[in-house]
Formats: C-alpha cells, sequence, structure tokens
C-alpha cells in the first residue's frame, strides 16, 4: 500500500515543475573527465623530457618540438575543414601526437623532415583510418617508422652531442664526433644550432661493442646523452608517466610489465655486438638499468604504448601486449639490425590489439554454457 | 555487333571497368614493379600482348574446350603467350628483362587475364575479345603507370628515371621519401590511389541519386498540381 502512495504522491507533483523533467538513459553520475582534458594533461606530462631535451641539445630542438606539433594541428585542420568534418583540434590529440614526434626524432634532423613526419602522421596514420580513437597504430610512431625508411641518412645523420654532461668530459669516444671544423673539412655542413655531433647514441655504442654508458650514468638518466630530443631525460619521462598514472589516464600494469619483461630479458638475453674481427661478440655487460635508461623505453612505455586508442581493452591484453612489446623491444636491440626497436615493437603490438582483444574477451555473465548447466 | 559497342569493349577497360582499379585485380605486378614508370611501362605493355593473344585464341577455340576443364585449357593458351612474350623481351629489351625479373613470367598467373578468358573471350567473338583484351591491357598499364608515377615522383625525386631538377634535386632541401619506392610506399600509394577513386565514385553515385530523386519528386509534383491543382488554387485564392 505504501508503495501505491508513494506512486500517486509522485503523480501529484510531477505538474508542479514539468519543464524541469530531464528523461535521460544512464549513466547519471559522471566525471568531469574528457578527452581535451586527458589529452592536454598528456601535453603538459611530455613538457618535461621536452625542457631537459631543449636545454640539452639547444635552441634547435625547441624549433622542431614546436614545427612538429604546429604542422600536426594545422594538417588535422586543415583535412577536417577540406572535407567538411568538424575541426576538433582544441582536444589536444594532434597536438600530441606532432609533440611526441618531434620527441621522437634527433636534434640534428631537418625541419623540412619533420614537417613531412608530421603530416603522415595526421594525414595518412590518424585521419585515412577514420580520426581519433579510429586509427590502428599510434600516429607519432608510424609517422617515425616512416620517416626512419624514407630517410636513412637523414635520421641518422649525426646525433648532436649534448651540451653539458653531468661528469663534465665528453662520455664518448671522440673518434665517433665531428665538430663544425671537421665537417667542413670532410665538404659536409652540420645543421644550424649544432656545433658537434657524433655518429653513435648510447644503443649505437653498445651495438658497437663500445663501453660507454652503464646503466649506473647519472648522464642516462638525467638525458644528457646522444640521442632524440625528448626520450634521453629517463627523468622527466618518469615523472611525467607517474602523474599521468596518479590522474588514472594511464593504468601502472602497462609501463610496469613493459618495464619487467625488459629488465627479465636483460638479465638473460645476451647482447650480439660486433666485435674487432668482424665476428659477432655476445655480452652480458649491458644490465636491466641500462636497457630501461637507453633510448626510447621510458618514452614509450609511459606515453607509446599506453595509447588509449591503440592498446587493448582489458587489463589482462593490456600486459600480455606490453610483455610482448618488451620481448620484441629486445630481440631487436640484442640480435636485430637496427640498435634500438622500441618503435617497431609497439608498432607490432598495435597491429595484434583486435587479435589480443578477441583472446582475452571477458565473458558476458550468464552466458557460459557451463555455468548455465551448473557445472561450473 | 555495331561499331560503337565494338568501340565500348575497348574504352571500359579504361576507366569504367579498369581491371585494377576498379575490379582489384592483378594486384601483385601492380604493388612489385610500380617502383619507375618505365617498368610500368614495360609491365603494361608485355601483358597487353599476352592479353591480346590469349583473348583472340581463348575467343577462337572457345567452342571446342570442354567446359569442365576450361581453366587449364586457358592456362595452357596464357602460358604459351607468356612464354614468347618473356623470349621477345629477353632478346630485345634485356634491360627490361632484368628490371621485372620473376614478374615478367609470372604474368601467366595474372589473374586479369584468367579473369579475361573467361568472362569475356570464351563468350565473345574474335574481334570483340581482340578489343577487349587490347582495352583491359591499355587500363592495366594506366593504372600502373599513375601509381609508378607518383611512386617515383615521391620516391626517387625521377620520373621515367629523368632527375626532376630544383627543389627535389639532390642535395636540396626537398628529399624524396625512399619509403614510396620500397614495398610500404607501393601498398600506400596503391592504397590512396583506390581509395581516391572510391571516393570519387561514391561522390558521382550520390549525386545521380540525388538527381534521380530530383527528377522524381519534381514529376510526382507535376502530378500532384495537374490532379488538385484547381482545387489548391482555390484554397490559395
Amino acid at each position: 500500500m505504501s508503495e501505491q502512495s508513494g506512486k500517486t504522491g509522485a503523480v501529484a507533483e510531477a505538474p508542479a515543475m514539468p519543464a524541469r523533467l530531464v528523461v535521460a538513459s544512464s549513466p547519471h553520475i559522471r566525471t568531469d573527465e574528457s578527452i581535451p582534458k586527458i589529452m592536454w594533461t598528456v601535453f603538459c606530462c611530455l613538457l618535461p623530457a621536452c625542457a631537459v631535451g631543449v636545454s640539452v641539445f639547444g635552441i634547435r630542438a625547441a624549433v622542431l618540438l614546436a614545427v612538429s606539433t604546429a604542422t600536426a594541428v594545422a594538417t588535422e585542420a586543415i583535412w577536417q575543414k577540406l572535407t567538411g568534418r568538424p575541426v576538433t583540434i582544441h582536444d589536444g590529440s594532434a597536438a600530441v601526437t606532432g609533440l611526441l614526434l618531434g620527441m621522437v626524432c634527433g636534434a640534428g634532423t631537418s625541419v623540412y623532415v619533420v614537417m613531412v613526419g608530421a603530416v603522415f602522421a595526421i594525414l595518412i596514420a590518424k585521419q585515412l583510418f577514420g580520426g581519433l580513437g579510429m586509427n590502428i597504430w599510434n600516429p607519432a610512431l608510424a609517422a617515425r617508422a616512416f620517416l626512419q625508411v624514407s630517410f636513412p641518412v637523414e635520421m641518422n645523420a649525426g646525433w648532436p652531442v649534448p651540451k653539458w654532461t653531468i661528469g663534465g668530459s665528453p662520455i664518448f669516444d671522440p673518434k665517433y664526433y665531428m665538430t663544425a671544423g671537421q665537417a667542413t673539412a670532410a665538404g659536409k655542413t652540420l645543421p644550424w644550432g649544432v656545433d658537434c655531433v657524433t655518429g653513435a647514441t648510447v644503443l649505437h655504442e653498445a651495438k658497437e661493442g663500445l663501453k660507454g654508458l652503464t646503466g649506473l650514468s647519472p648522464d642516462l638518466w638525467a638525458g644528457s646523452a646522444p640521442g632524440c630530443i625528448g626520450e634521453t631525460s629517463a627523468i622527466a619521462l618518469i615523472a611525467g608517466g607517474l602523474f599521468l598514472i596518479y590522474k588514472r589516464y594511464i593504468r601502472w600494469e602497462v609501463p610496469a610489465a613493459f618495464f619487467l619483461t625488459i629488465a627479465a630479458l636483460a638479465l638473460v638475453l645476451p647482447m650480439k655486438t660486433h666485435g674487432s674481427g668482424g665476428a659477432p661478440v655476445y655480452t652480458w655487460d649491458y644490465g636491466p638499468l641500462f636497457h630501461l635508461a637507453a633510448g626510447g623505453v621510458m618514452i614509450g612505455g609511459f606515453f607509446m604504448l599506453t595509447d588509449m586508442v591503440t592498446s587493448p581493452l582489458t587489463v589482462k591484453g593490456q600486459v600480455i601486449y606490453a610483455i610482448g612489446a618488451g620481448v620484441l623491444v629486445m630481440l631487436i636491440r640484442n640480435f636485430g639490425g637496427y640498435p634500438e626497436g622500441v618503435c617497431y615493437a609497439i608498432l607490432i603490438m598495435n597491429t595484434l590489439v583486435p587479435m589480443i582483444d578477441r583472446f582475452v574477451k571477458p565473458k558476458v555473465y550468464g552466458t557460459d554454457p557451463k555455468a548455465a548447466r551448473g557445472e561450473a | 555487333m555495331a561499331e560503337a559497342s565494338l568501340l565500348r569493349e575497348f574504352t571500359k577497360g579504361l576507366i569504367k571497368e579498369n581491371p585494377v582499379l576498379v575490379m582489384v585485380l592483378g594486384c601483385c605486378p601492380t604493388l612489385a614493379v610500380t617502383t619507375g614508370v618505365e617498368n610500368a611501362i614495360g609491365m603494361g605493355a608485355a601483358a597487353t600482348l599476352v592479353l591480346l593473344g590469349s583473348n583472340v585464341i581463348v575467343s577462337v577455340i572457345r567452342r571446342w574446350i570442354p567446359n569442365e576443364i576450361r581453366i587449364a585449357c586457358y592456362i595452357v593458351v596464357i602460358a604459351s603467350f607468356v612464354s614468347m612474350t618473356q623470349l621477345l623481351v629477353k632478346a630485345f629489351a634485356p634491360d627490361l628483362d632484368k628490371a621485372l625479373g620473376i614478374f615478367l613470367p609470372l604474368i601467366v598467373v595474372n589473374c586479369i587475364i584468367l579473369a579475361r578468358a573467361e568472362a569475356f573471350a570464351s563468350k565473345n567473338g574474335v574481334i570483340a575479345s581482340a578489343l577487349d583484351g587490347l582495352g583491359m591491357g591499355a587500363g592495366f598499364t594506366l593504372a600502373m603507370l599513375v601509381i609508378s608515377a607518383i611512386r617515383e615522383i615521391l620516391g626517387a625525386g625521377k620520373i621515367a628515371g629523368i632527375p626532376i631538377t630544383g627543389e627535389f634535386a639532390p642535395g636540396s632541401v626537398l628529399q624524396p621519401a625512399t619509403a614510396f619506392v620500397m614495398a610500404p610506399g607501393a601498398l600506400l600509394v596503391f592504397g590512396l590511389v583506390l581509395g581516391t577513386i572510391a571516393a570519387l565514385r561514391l561522390r558521382r553515385t550520390r549525386a545521380e541519386r540525388e538527381a534521380r530523386w530530383q527528377a522524381a519528386l519534381a514529376a510526382w509534383r507535376e502530378v500532384e498540381t495537374a490532379r488538385s491543382g484547381p482545387k489548391r488554387a482555390k484554397a490559395g485564392g
């Protein structure tokens, strides 16, 4: 009876304010999270690593980062305008893609190459697949792979030598250095804003069997080592990544599984290096700390592997995906032709995401035939 | 057969029923040998020769081919022409032979040729089949020409082996993107060309549908006005 009266009461009340009755389907309680908020937070979390990159490699690094970001945003705006779609550059996804691409290019890369990469990232890798949320591969990494194949000379011509080091002395074998004077003598010119380049990044050196930085070198963690603009500073990337985990924009399981896999394999697998006599030499000298801090593992693990669009839907799937990426990184680094494998490892795992998702598909409650028969 | 329809057998292969861009046949050579315009023309010419020969012969013997083993018979005919073409190319264009490599003998399994034998030559007269073969061959060459030109310009900064001067010249700022002459570039450019054509066709279909709808609407309005015009006019007045 009380139910009855309640209903009657509701009916009686209803006519009092008919205009305010909003009928909507669930969910009724929402957070204030949105794509722009998440994307701009990610963008800000990348900035510390960019700042270190600019301080290590000079003003040229800042120009490349700015050009890459601006080109990506402009490409997205122009494409959406031309095809009559709503222009969504305010959501920050194009800016994040552009910034990430700039961060995974060396500071000696030409501006033109970076622009081509940014256009490729947005136009081919993102918009042609249907735009945000539809792309199969991380756009920045797809563009990086495209640039690597397209401009092999440009992308690896020379890595600017850090402007400062914590030890104060040059970290690398000077025979790999080329100063502006030496470049002129050799009939080459260094890119503007670069005083001195080296032919080898940290991982190149390891591949060549040279004992350069070890996993305990403060330079390797602080970022004052040759490499791509935004990947060298492990500490700044960890700070940004931890903030994203704290905000729960990325799951801690993904970078954790990725890093643990790499660390474990670094203990087990030897690295195939070029010996002096031409025969390969297998060495266990480069430990887990070296493999975690060198190259793109930190930026890849925190900011690219965790890309919401190109990673699996369930936690279980994401862990499988992160472990797979870690295995591929170590296989490419230790036995492959390239010194670094993070880019290709993540792209390959991006490709496998639909399969992983199918493999770990959660059971819909009540659809398990065994449970229905009472066997489970 | 009327001349106009014979002409159509030739022209349909160029655009409307283009074997590569519309029917998506013969993808393997399209992807593999479109690294340069010269290769594309050579491949197109060789395939056209085979297509012409096999279409004519299949059409001539179509009444004697037993239905159950027709595919095998077509393959024998096609393989004969491929062998001839290969020997001709080896004799008169050894460089082209070297550039095309295995893809020259592989014309024998090019699905455009088998498709035309099965779908057209086995059902039509000799002259129509010959024109169909020529048209399809020309369409194949045209498609490969488009794809190879894009790939060569973007990927090597050349067209038909001649370097493009100016901004693309070696050593200047704008460098060609090597990926376009490599395998990923083949798939990328092929996909982009197919996508562009699909978009254009879609736009045209939509425009046609819209036009038909408008015409139908106009006709319906006319009928409606004729039927109830006086009444409406009265109401309006």
